[in-house]
């Protein structure tokens, strides 16, 4: 129910690179995994709020303070490519 | 503007950076053009484990920008992550709104205002490729300072019919929300971004065309150009008898074309869902209220007073009121003004500084210009007490746009006082009439239109110095 | 005299150096001796020092703490490749809450890669073994912390659970286990896995240690926009009959339920007398939806897991595979970076919110949380507490499941519900049981679930209901 061209397409869209046999084992386990969760298909939910906060909060808001920011070094210590105070990337292909 | 037949139809997509002091989501300061990197920390960083908190004043502000739109604002509003990888953007999604926006269903001047929701700016990358352009290769660098920046989106339906009126109301939002005092609103710094989505289709025509969406215009010119530009496009296809794909295209200000933004073998999925890590925001009637009561007078409702009150015409004050620059340039020449009347000065600020600002080629910001507000109403004091002529208080405001100076003081040194002194006045006007000795028969023969060949003469003698009025008088006295 | 140390729940500990019986240091040295011969695999980095310090009801109290909590300058990985080495530049609130209570760090346990599992077989360093068996799984994704505490390689432990996963390792090791009413402890700092679903909690040797470390972590956090605390905090467990107590056992979950082993099932049912000997009312209820819980949860939990490790991209921090193409340098980082499971359950949750699939899946599903909570509701009507068995089965072998993905999510049947509906529920062991084939007996938990914010009243149930089944003494692990 999943096919080789939509695992590429979803694979692309999350930017995973999957071998030939990973896609092939891929498509059969969530088509399997699909099949299971088709059950919710089956479920009569006609007018049903879908709930997607669970307690029932409103308007936590923060106040318009500025607090210290991270300390540069620091920051880029962590960075794979840091470069002139930056983030280095391969340039994105438009 | 009737292109062969077919009507554009232009909506626009704003982006408005709130003028807040931290960012939307993490108490990081704003930046203007600090070191790359200095104002982040944790959260706008995205890293593991870490949550975004709404700011308050965010909030406030876009409320407020909801009251001056005459939005609905939803009782209840989420926020929605949208999908993508780009190395601007942290998270891998930015925390958007989609379907239950902050706002709904407004109106700003002609134009109906779709919608109007928070969101969070994406960090700027600098390409530093072999060809230094978007399309070269090698790398980027991305300072995350501005990641996480306010923004309000706005987004109007397609009611705008020609570049000109894009520009035109463009304006007039900009103006509306910096009187707001939310943001700097500022093209060309990136603090008002202005997309267009542009469409023709046959005159009367109900149905849309296909739109595409101009981006990289970053001033009110360039709007109204690459607008142009694109419709100028879009006709010549069809005319051709071929289809308008739709397409983004970027707008090079160098030579004012658009090239399309090749778009991604994959298209653009964001699978937006619900943002967990926050909560609704449901604004109270306390919060609304105080967002209403916060609006100062907007430019509608200035535009009124200007013309009821100050007595302007409704072209003079729709200059003044929608275009903040000259209001502001206005009221601070007003408020300098010893003698001159706001009428007066109006006329001068939207007529004649206006031309000669156009003149010098830019948009340029009328506080900007060597013509001080205060010389432009002493000017216009000189003028309307007859102590120049009109004509020479052009030439003097041409000194003032070029150079600066006291109106006086250029008066002095130019020579243009008005001849108030009658009998040197006497004297050229005998010369003129011996002259045009034939005007002069006509004139008395009861041509009363040939005199104006005398005064003419009177001008070229005086070189402008005279007023007119008072010329005419004195020749059909001495005739 | 470290082996009595160690026998010492973290309450009793905390007294005694309260007292001014014990230090810190001798308590931190007697555990730092018994990581030293960690078998299991349930620690992937210890402390060299007691970090300990100043006074609170935690003082001098060693925490293995999950993988998943960022440790200021500490490792923390959440069992995956793509961290390897990264030390965050600050420290979860839970983490904070335990260290200003007086505990310190003992190490950082091992887990199923980002929480993602139910076996803890899923980390990139290893799987951790059960401490009753070294053949068989701890459960999981919090498997280090059960394995630790069942093991006595610590006295007590955090977790989270999202699904399960405090509450499933906990029945599967023997120990308490806790999942807190959503929103009871700060998130800040707990690597994201779902972030509608995720909860710290207690992994714990009895009821009043956990009781007592739910004390310390539960609050509102200003970093947290949907943490708000427990209101009136948490009372120390003193119950001793089950006098008025109304419990319901749910026909979806117990009665009815396929896949619960016969040893299960039998340890589930004298323990339903046990709570009428108490005093306790026990009848059936129903939770109509609760079936397709794990369908809703296999879609919603990825979805929101599938945007969470989107960061996880090579840019800012973490592994990097690197190329000059753009595009190649994310697929590869992620490829290499991410284990099996993992890509597994971003792809369904990539589907699942994919154009053209959001409404039949995503959507639906949020319906079916919906449904689920009014179930829960509904029952809470006429009961106080909804009970059932923590797992269908009791820990299964190494490499058993791990062929067949929705086998192991079925491991999650009983504890999913809870977790959709954001209410409380602690897992007790209740017993033991021969598993299907052969086997040594293993122990079997016992779920009891609360209305939200009931969390005080679950604690206090189950402190009387461990009080008659006396598991072990209640010190939690096999026999020493």
């Amino acid at each position: 129910m999943i096919d080789r061209d939509q695992v590429l397409h979803v694979a692309r869209l999350a930017r995973l690179r999957l071998s030939d046999e990973e896609v092939e084992r891929m498509a059969g386990e969530l088509s399997g995994i699909l099949d299971h969760v088709e059950r919710i298909s089956e479920l009569d939910l006609d007018g049903v709020e879908p709930t997607s906060h669970v307690i029932a909060l409103e308007n936590v808001l923060r106040p318009d303070e500025p607090r210290p920011s991270w300390d540069r070094d620091q920051v880029l210590e962590r960075a794979p490519d840091p470069a002139s105070g930056a983030f280095r990337v391969p340039s994105p292909q438009a | 503007m009737n292109a062969n037949g077919y009507e554009p139809v232009i909506g626009l997509e704003i982006h408005v950076q709130l003028s807040t002091k931290t960012k939307m989501f993490c108490g990081c300061g704003l930046s203007f053009g600090d070191e790359p990197n200095v104002h982040t920390c944790p959260v706008c960083l995205g890293h593991p484990g870490t949550l975004p908190t709404v700011n308050e004043q965010a909030i406030r502000y876009a409320l407020m920008i909801a009251a001056a739109l005459e939005c609905d604002v939803a009782p209840r509003s989420i926020f929605h992550r949208k999908n993508y990888f780009y190395p601007d953007l942290p998270k891998g999604y930015q925390i958007s709104q989609y379907d239950e926006p902050l706002a709904v269903n407004g109106r700003l001047g002609d134009v109906r205002i779709h919608r109007a929701h928070l969101e969070e700016d994406a960090a700027k990358m600098i390409h530093v490729g072999e060809s230094g352009r978007i399309h070269g290769s090698g790398a980027s660098l991305v300072d995350f300072n501005r990641g996480g920046t306010p923004l309000v989106e706005i987004v109007t339906e397609p009611d705008i019919r020609s570049p000109g009126e894009a520009r035109e109301w463009a304006q007039l939002l900009r103006t509306t929300i910096r009187q707001l005092g939310v943001s700097d609103v500022n093209m060309e710094e990136g603090s008002l971004r202005v997309d267009a989505n542009v469409s023709i289709r046959p005159e009367g025509a109900g149905e849309l065309g296909t739109k595409t969406e101009l981006k990289n215009m970053n001033s009110f010119r360039f709007l109204e150009r690459g607008i142009e530009a694109e419709v100028a496009r879009q006709r010549g296809l069809l005319e051709g008898g071929e289809k308008i794909v739709q397409d983004t295209l970027h707008f090079h200000p160098e030579d004012g074309s658009l090239t399309p933004l090749r778009s991604k073998e994959y298209a653009h999925d964001y699978r937006y869902f619900p943002e967990p890590d926050l909560v609704p925001v449901a604004p109270t009637e306390q919060m609304l209220t105080e967002a209403r009561e916060s609006l100062p007078e907007l430019p509608a409702a200035r535009r009124e007073r200007y013309v009821s009150e100050v007595g302007l015409s409704k072209e003079a004050a729709t200059t003044l009121a929608f275009q903040s620059e000259y209001g502001e340039y206005f009221e601070r020449a007003v408020g300098a003004a010893d003698g001159a009347s706001a009428k007066s000065i109006a006329n001068w600020v939207t007529g004649e500084l206006v031309a000669t600002l156009r003149q010098t080629g830019g948009e340029e910001d009328p506080l900007d210009s060597k013509a001080t507000p205060e010389a432009v109403a002493a000017l216009a004091g000189l003028v309307e007490e007859k102590k120049i002529s009109h004509g020479s208080g052009k030439q003097v405001l041409e000194r003032l746009v070029a150079e600066g100076g006291d109106p006086a003081e250029i008066v002095e040194s130019e020579g243009l006082a008005q001849i108030s002194d009658s009998s040197e006045l006497e004297a050229i006007v005998d010369r003129a009439i011996e002259a045009e000795s034939e005007a002069a028969e006509q004139v008395r023969g009861g041509n009363e239109r040939a005199i104006g060949r005398i005064v003419g003469a009177v001008m070229k003698e005086t070189k402008g110095r005279a007023d007119g009025g008072a010329v005419t008088r004195l020749i059909k006295e001495r005739l | 005299m470290s082996d009595e140390l160690i026998g010492l729940t973290a309450s009793q500990a905390a007294d005694r150096i309260r007292a001014g019986d014990l230090t810190g240091e001798e308590y931190f040295d007697a555990y730092r001796e018994a990581a030293a011969g960690d078998s299991l695999n349930a620690f992937l980095w210890t402390a060299d020092e007691a970090g300990a310090s100043g006074d609170g009801p935690l003082a001098g109290i060693q925490i293995a703490v999950k993988d998943i909590f960022c440790t200021e300058g500490v490792p923390t990985t959440a069992g995956s490749r793509i961290l390897e080495g990264y030390r965050p530049p600050y420290s979860a609130t839970a983490v904070r809450r335990l260290r200003d209570a007086g505990a310190g760090v003992l190490g950082k346990a091992n887990m199923d890669e980002f929480a993602m599992g139910s076996s803890n077989e899923n980390s990139a360093y290893g799987p951790v073994l059960n401490p009753w068996d070294a053949e068989r799984v701890p459960g999981g994704s919090s498997g280090g912390s059960a394995a630790a505490v069942a093991g006595r390689l610590a006295a007590c432990a955090i977790g989270t659970d999202t699904g399960g996963s405090i509450r499933q390792p906990a029945a599967l090791c023997g120990i308490v286990g806790m999942k807190p009413t959503y929103g009871a402890v700060s998130r800040y700092g707990m690597i994201a896995f779902a972030s509608s679903l995720d909860q710290c909690g207690p992994l714990t040797r009895d009821v009043t240690d956990a009781a007592l470390l739910l004390g310390a972590l539960q609050g509102e956090d200003p970093c947290d926009s949907t943490s708000v605390g427990i209101d009136g905090g948490i009372e120390p467990p003193i119950r001793e009959s089950l006098d008025g107590l109304r419990f319901g056992v749910p026909r979806e979950l117990a009665g009815d339920a396929e896949g619960i082993e016969p040893g299960v099932r039998e340890v589930f049912e004298r323990t339903v007398e046990l709570i009428e000997e108490l005093g306790g009312k026990v009848s059936e209820t129903h939770l109509p939806h609760a079936p397709h819980g794990i369908s809703a949860y296999y879609v919603l939990a990825p979805a929101e897991a599938s945007a969470n490790l989107a960061r996880f991209d090579g840019v800012r921090y973490g592994l990097r595979v690197s190329s000059e193409d753009l595009t190649d340098m994310y697929e590869e980082t992620r490829a290499q970076g991410f284990g099996d499971e993992v890509k597994r359950r971003i792809m369904l949750g990539t589907y699942a919110l994919s154009s053209g699939y959001y409404e039949a899946y995503y959507g639906r599903a949020q319906r079916v949380r919906t449904k689920i909570a009014e179930d829960f509701s509904k029952a809470f009507e006429s009961f106080d507490f909804v009970v059932s068995p923590t797992s269908p089965t009791v820990a299964f072998k190494l490499g058993e499941r791990t062929g067949d993905p929705l086998a192991m999510y079925l491991s999650d049947y009983c504890t999913v519900p809870m977790s959709l509906a954001g209410i409380p529920a602690i897992s007790i062991p209740a017993g033991l049981a021969k598993p299907e084939g052969e086997g040594p007996e293993l122990p079997v938990g016992f779920q009891i679930a609360g209305p939200a914010f009931s969390d005080s009243a679950i604690l206090d149930a189950a402190f009387a209901l461990e009080r008659a089944i006396g598991f072990g003494q209640g010190n939690g692990g096999p026999p020493a």
